[in-house]
């Protein structure tokens, strides 16, 4: 298929509707009001779904009805709106129901601002809902990435049955780009959906719930969501790695936007003749642990220097995982301030002056 | 020898948690005739709401989904709007529907949502152990407000059918009670019509009933009953309020 140019925004739409999710629930926010917008012309022409709800409150639930017909299904909103669906995220969870949620990150907290983030990486990988969870958390850095992620993320979301979250920032979404989509899937095939409410007819009743009043049950479903997680963090990595070698005195570790601005600080450093490296989770969760850990760890690294465009929060897991065997920086820009690539070479020019840092207690 | 009565296809074999006297059991029997008679059990979805009616699914024979406190509207949006073809129906306590739920049951009402709201008020929170809650009466005892409600803080009961008749979109909205034999023989036929409606997939629709809560209203039975019809019917005024046909 030929290359077409797209806003970020309207192609992850077309990727989700090229994965078959025809059925979205969504409440304007900006940025990624082009997603709503893409879609209210789009679905009806392949006889989907597309509802505008009253609050994020109500998408979120909408969803979990939604899912609960066994239909991919999937909203898009920015940062004070997932606030919103925390609730309806958990029971989704605790219910082990497959939908797709793309947070189009702006800065916050509050009502912040409109400008691209990196903020809610805690939220999206450590909670924001009650209860033991988690969600599978992908975080495209182009948009042709977003696309492929996208149509991946609902295959992902039916195998697990469980939440995915599609982190992007408002880079992501406004600019535009080339894209491709690819033509056909190519996943294995999936179980049949037995858990999906399709009316009694020919077995019991069913019941999609999260309730289990019985503290035996309900430890019993945690485990089993547990075990679900452990599944993710052993299949479900995801990383790259950008001009590592053994030159390197220096590992930068970023994500999504921010990654391809350290990329673009690492090919001008090069010209310099200065070598420095990226590591790249694309699966915030599960965090591609042993890999950084392997990289971060090489002998010519000296220090690793996380960028986010946050205070720091994916920081407190490269330095979880770093595990004190090499000191960890950090840079940050917050606020929608998008930290620029001389700011980022900056950074490493200061570090590589301090020289080499006295060697950290292990 | 011919069976005159017997346990509805739609509702199961099993053993009720609710109090004695307490009258949502009576609701869900009347909810489970109309669905075996219109004969759509086995297309049939519930939405459990939060409260004591949490474990509805445990008692009818049909599919059913378990909501977030007052979240059962938006859940049978989704639901119903995948699967047309399908018979959905919300169970909501007056907490659940009037109070945290009250913007989802007022905007699914509004875009005329295809699915029918079994709305139960007992005027309290009840399984939460007897708070006040937005429908409880004007000087009603209830453990957040032990000297009586006070509407001066806490503004008058809300009354949801008079509400909801204030929207434009076509609804079918009915209040009924269940103290009285013969208030139950009218609140099944309001039961039945607002399935048949969605069934011909015409509009919304919502019956509230009135309903007891021996326990949390520190009554007997007896007296519950006597309650409801000195008490709740008066602010409550039975009766249809809008239907489908009024609206042109
Ligand atoms: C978000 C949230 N807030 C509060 C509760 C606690 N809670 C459970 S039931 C209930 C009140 C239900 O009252 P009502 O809807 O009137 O039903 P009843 O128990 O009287 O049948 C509350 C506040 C909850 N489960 N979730
Ligand atoms: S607490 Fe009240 S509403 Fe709940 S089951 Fe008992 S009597 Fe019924």
């Amino acid at each position: 298929m030929a290359k077409i140019l797209m806003k970020g925004n309207e192609a992850i739409a077309e990727a989700a509707v090229r994965a078959g999710a025809l059925y979205y629930f969504a409440y304007p926010i900006t940025p990624q009001n082009e997603v709503g917008e893409y879609l209210a012309k789009r679905l009806p022409e392949v006889g989907g779904v597309f509802l505008q709800a009253e609050s994020e409150v109500a998408v979120g639930n909408m969803l979990f009805g939604a899912a609960s017909t066994g239909k991919r299904v999937f909203t898009t909103s920015s940062s004070p709106g997932i606030s919103l669906m925390q609730e309806s995220i958990s029971y989704m969870a605790g219910a082990q129901l497959p939908v797709v949620l793309l947070n189009i990150m702006r800065g916050g907290p509050g009502l912040g601002g409109i400008l691209p983030a990196q903020s809610d990486y805690f939220q999206a990988t450590k909670g924001g809902g009650h209860g033991d969870y988690r969600l599978l958390v992908l975080a495209p850095s182009t948009i042709q990435e977003a696309v492929d992620l996208t149509m991946q993320a609902f295959y992902l979301a039916d195998k697990y049955r469980n939440p995915v979250m599609i982190i992007g920032d408002g880079m992501i979404g406004q600019m535009m780009e080339p894209v491709e989509f690819p033509d056909e899937h190519t996943e294995p095939p999936l179980p049949a959906k037995t858990w999906a409410a399709t009316g009694a007819s020919e077995r019991r009743p069913l019941v999609v719930k999260s309730l289990f009043l019985d503290p035996i049950a309900l430890e019993k479903n945690n485990i089993v969501l547990h075990q679900k997680y452990e599944m993710m963090k052993r299949d479900e990595i995801r990383y790259e790695c950008y001009k590592t070698n053994p030159k390197n005195k220096i590992l930068l570790v970023a994500y999504g936007t921010m990654a391809r601005i350290c990329q673009t600080a690492i090919d001008e450093l090069e010209t310099e003749g200065i070598s420095v490296g990226l590591f790249r989770p694309i699966s915030c969760f599960p965090f591609p642990e042993s890999q950084l850990y392997a990289e971060a760890t090489k002998p010519n690294i000296e220090t690793v220097l996380t960028v986010e465009m946050s205070m720091g929060q994916m920081v407190e897991d490269v330095e979880r995982v770093v595990a004190r065997q090499r000191p960890v920086k950090f840079f940050g820009r917050t606020g929608g301030i998008v930290p620029s690539p001389e700011e980022v070479i900056d950074q490493i020019k200061q570090l590589l002056a301090a020289g080499t840092p006295a060697k950290a207690k292990a | 020898m011919t069976t005159t009565f017997a346990r509805p296809e739609s509702l199961q074999d099993v053993v009720t948690h609710y109090c004695p006297g307490c009258t949502h059991g009576v609701i869900h029997r009347l909810v489970a005739e109309v669905l075996d008679e219109l004969g759509v059990r086995e297309r049939t979805v519930g939405v459990a709401p939060v409260g004591c009616s949490v474990l509805a699914y445990n008692y009818f024979n049909t599919d059913f989904l378990e909501s977030p406190h007052g979240r059962a509207p938006a859940l049978a949006t989704g639901f119903k709007r995948i699967r047309p073809d399908m018979i959905v129906f919300t169970y909501q306590g007056d907490g659940d529907l009037a109070s945290i739920g009250m913007s989802e049951i007022i905007h699914a009402a509004n875009r005329g949502e295809k699915f029918t709201t079994i709305f139960v008020n007992n005027a309290i929170y009840g399984m939460t152990g007897g708070q006040m809650a937005p429908t409880t009466l004007s000087g009603q005892v209830a453990t957040t407000c032990p000297l009586g409600r006070d509407t001066a803080k806490t503004g008058m009961p809300i009354r949801m059918c008079e509400l909801l008749s204030g929207l434009v979109t076509p609804s079918y909205l009915e209040r009924v009670a269940v103290h009285n034999p013969q208030q139950i023989i009218r609140t099944k036929k309001a039961i039945r019509r607002a399935f048949q409606y969605q069934i011909e997939n015409k509009c919304f629709s919502l019956v509230e009933v009135l309903s007891t809560c021996p326990t949390n209203w520190g009554k007997t039975p007896a007296e519950s009953t006597n309650w409801v019809e000195a008490n709740l019917k008066s602010y409550f005024p039975l009766g249809v309020y809008k239907t489908p046909e009024e609206v042109k």
